[in-house]
C-alpha cells in the first residue's frame, strides 16, 4: 500500500466558553496546520471537515465552515464522528488515487449547548432516549460493568484522573491541568454513581487540523513526514445491552489490525507513547485491555505498576488526555496530533524522550461503540 | 481569550431549536410495544443462526446479519447487570433526580434492556439482584409503559 504521512498539525487551546466562532476556530487550526507543514492552502487537493449538526445547532453543519476551512474551489467531504475517523477518511481519499494531499479539520463548541441534552439525542428515540440516558449516565453503567468484571475499585479508576490531570500541567493546550489526589476524586460530587465529577472529562471548545500527504504530495511541503504505519477501525453494536460493555472487542480488533499493518507484535514493548480517549477515568483502564497493554481485567494493575506514568516504560496520555480537555469530535484528532508531536520530538515539556513509535485512539458512539487506532512513527 | 473583547462588547445570541418529529416504530417495534401495552408481555426476536433472543426485538441480528424471523416470549423478571444512580436533573429525564438506571437481563433474553429501577434504596442496589417489571397504569405503546423494574 502507498505510504501516507502526517506533515502538518495544528490545534487551538481547549477551553470552556471560548468566545471565538466555529469559523474562527476552524481557520485558526487549519492555518496552524498549514504553517506547521510549511505549505499553504494551494498545496491542498481536498478537504475533510468533521462536525455534528446537533452540537452546532444547524443542519448540514459541515457546509457552514467551508470558507474557514479553505475549501473554495476544492473537493470537500465530511465526517460526522470523531476526528480520527476524519483522518482515516482523509487518508483513504489519498489512497483512492484522486488526491495527493488532504487537510482534515474538526471543530467543537460544547459550551454553546447543553451536553446532557445533546448526548441524550445519540440514543434510539423509541427504546432508550425517552428514559433520559446520556453520555455520563451510560458511561456510569459501563464503569460498573467494568468494575464487576475486573474487580477494579473506584480508587483504581481515580488513578487515571490523578495521573492525567497532572500530565496536563505540561500541555499548554489542555483545559484542566491539576494536582489532585485519589481522595480528591473520591470526595468530588457524585454525578452518576460510580462516576464523580473528577472521573469525568470537562465540556470543551476548540478545533484541530492535520495535513496528510502521499510521497508525491510531500514534495510541496517543508516539514519532515511522520508516517502512518498502521491504522485500524472497528465498530460494535449501537444498542446498550446488546454488547458486553466491559470488554471492548471493537478496540481489540481495531488495534490488532493497526498492529499487523505496523508490524507490532508486543505493543507494551514496542510502543513508546500512547494517547488514549479517556473521556471518563475508567475508560483508560478498559482501553489498556482492548489494545493489549494489559490482560483482560488487569488494567488497574498496569496503572498501579507505574508503567503508564510519565516516567514509566510506556507513558499513556502525557498530554493530559481527554479527561483534561474534551472537545468532542476534536479530541481523537488531538490524540493523533499529540502522537505526531511526540515522534517528531516536538512535544516540548510533555515530550517522552526518544519516542519513535506512538499510538493514538479515537472513539465514536455510546460507550466507545467504534474505535479508530493509529500507529505513527518517523 | 481574544483581545477584541477589551474594546468591543461580546454579543451572545441565544436561540432554541424545537422541531416536532414522528418516528415509525416498524414491524418488530410495533409488535413489542403493543405486547407491553395490551398484555404486559415482553416479546423478543430470535436469530436463526446464533439463537440470541433480542429484547427489545431487532429485525436482523447485528452479529450474524441474518433476519430474526422467530418471535419468543420472555419473562418480565430478570437480573440486574449494571446500575447507576444519577444525581443531576435535566429536561430530558422522565422523572426527577435521583434517578436509577439499570441494564436488566430478562429471563429468556440474551442481551439486556435499559430502563429505570424503582422501589429500592440506593444502598440496597446490587449487581445480580433479581428484578421484575412494574407496568404503568396508563399504557400508550411506548417504552415508558414499563414504569420501572423493582426488586423481585
Amino acid at each position: 500500500m502507498e505510504k501516507i504521512a502526517i506533515v502538518g498539525v495544528g490545534q487551538t487551546t481547549y477551553e470552556r466558553s471560548k468566545i471565538e466562532t466555529f469559523d474562527e476556530l476552524v481557520f485558526e487550526a487549519a492555518t496552524k496546520a498549514l504553517k506547521d507543514a510549511g505549505g499553504e492552502i494551494g498545496d491542498i487537493d481536498n478537504i475533510i471537515t468533521v462536525s455534528n449538526d446537533f452540537w452546532d445547532g444547524r443542519t448540514i453543519s459541515s457546509m457552514a465552515i467551508q470558507d474557514a476551512a479553505g475549501s473554495w474551489g476544492k473537493d470537500i467531504s465530511t465526517v460526522e464522528g470523531d476526528g480520527t475517523f476524519g483522518a482515516l477518511y482523509g487518508m483513504m481519499r489519498i489512497l483512492s488515487g484522486s488526491f495527493n494531499t488532504t487537510l482534515v479539520v474538526s471543530h467543537m463548541k460544547g459550551s454553546e449547548s447543553i451536553m446532557n441534552l445533546i448526548t441524550n439525542a445519540m440514543f434510539d428515540p423509541i427504546y432508550q432516549r425517552s428514559l433520559g440516558i446520556d453520555a455520563t449516565s451510560s458511561a456510569a453503567l459501563q464503569a460498573r460493568m467494568y468494575m464487576e468484571m475486573s474487580g477494579a475499585k473506584e480508587e483504581d479508576l481515580a488513578l487515571v484522573s490523578v495521573k492525567n490531570h497532572k500530565n496536563a500541567k505540561n500541555n499548554p493546550f489542555a483545559q484542566l491541568p491539576m494536582d489532585i489526589t485519589v481522595d480528591d476524586v473520591m470526595k468530588s460530587k457524585r454525578l452518576a454513581d460510580p462516576l464523580k465529577v473528577l472521573d469525568c472529562s470537562p465540556i470543551s471548545d476548540g478545533a484541530a487540523a492535520v495535513v496528510l500527504a502521499n510521497e508525491k504530495g510531500l514534495k510541496r511541503f517543508k516539514k519532515d513526514p511522520v508516517w502512518i504505519n498502521g491504522v485500524g477501525h472497528t465498530s460494535d453494536s449501537y444498542t446498550l445491552g446488546y454488547r458486553d460493555l466491559a470488554k471492548p472487542r471493537a478496540l481489540k480488533d481495531a488495534s490488532q489490525k493497526a498492529f499487523k499493518m505496523a508490524g507490532i507484535k508486543d505493543p507494551l514493548k514496542e510502543l513508546d507513547v500512547c494517547e488514549l480517549y479517556d473521556a471518563y477515568s475508567y475508560m483508560e483502564l478498559m482501553w489498556y485491555e482492548g489494545i493489549g497493554l494489559a490482560k483482560e481485567g488487569k488494567g488497574a494493575e498496569l496503572i498501579k505498576s507505574g508503567e503508564t506514568g510519565i516516567d514509566g516504560s510506556l507513558p499513556v496520555n502525557p498530554s493530559g488526555g481527554v479527561i483534561s480537555a474534551h472537545p468532542v469530535l476534536v479530541a481523537g484528532l488531538a490524540r493523533l496530533i499529540e502522537a505526531t508531536l511526540q515522534v517528531r520530538g516536538e512535544a516540548d515539556k510533555r515530550q517522552i524522550k526518544g519516542a519513535k513509535t506512538a499510538l493514538a485512539q479515537g472513539i465514536n458512539g455510546p460507550c466507545g461503540q467504534a474505535h479508530c487506532v493509529f500507529v505513527v512513527g518517523t | 481569550m481574544a483581545d477584541w473583547k477589551e474594546s468591543v462588547e461580546n454579543i451572545v445570541y441565544s436561540g432554541r431549536i424545537k422541531v416536532p418529529y414522528k418516528w415509525y416504530v416498524g414491524e418488530v417495534g410495533s409488535r413489542f410495544l403493543t405486547g407491553l401495552r395490551d398484555n404486559k408481555e415482553f416479546w423478543g426476536t430470535k436469530c436463526p443462526k446464533c439463537s440470541k433472543v433480542y429484547v427489545p426485538p431487532v429485525k436482523n441480528c447485528g452479529e450474524c446479519f441474518a433476519l430474526t424471523n422467530e418471535w419468543v416470549k420472555v419473562k418480565d423478571t430478570g437480573t440486574l447487570e449494571s446500575f447507576t444512580v444519577v444525581d443531576y436533573s435535566h429536561a430530558m429525564q422522565p422523572v426527577k433526580a435521583p434517578i436509577i438506571y439499570g441494564l436488566v437481563k430478562l429471563d429468556g433474553a440474551s442481551g439486556s434492556i435499559l430502563h429505570m429501577i424503582g422501589n429500592v434504596k440506593r444502598e440496597d442496589l446490587k449487581v445480580g439482584m433479581k428484578v421484575k417489571a412494574v407496568f404503568a397504569d396508563k399504557r400508550e405503546g411506548t417504552i415508558l409503559d414499563i414504569k420501572h423494574f423493582a426488586p423481585a
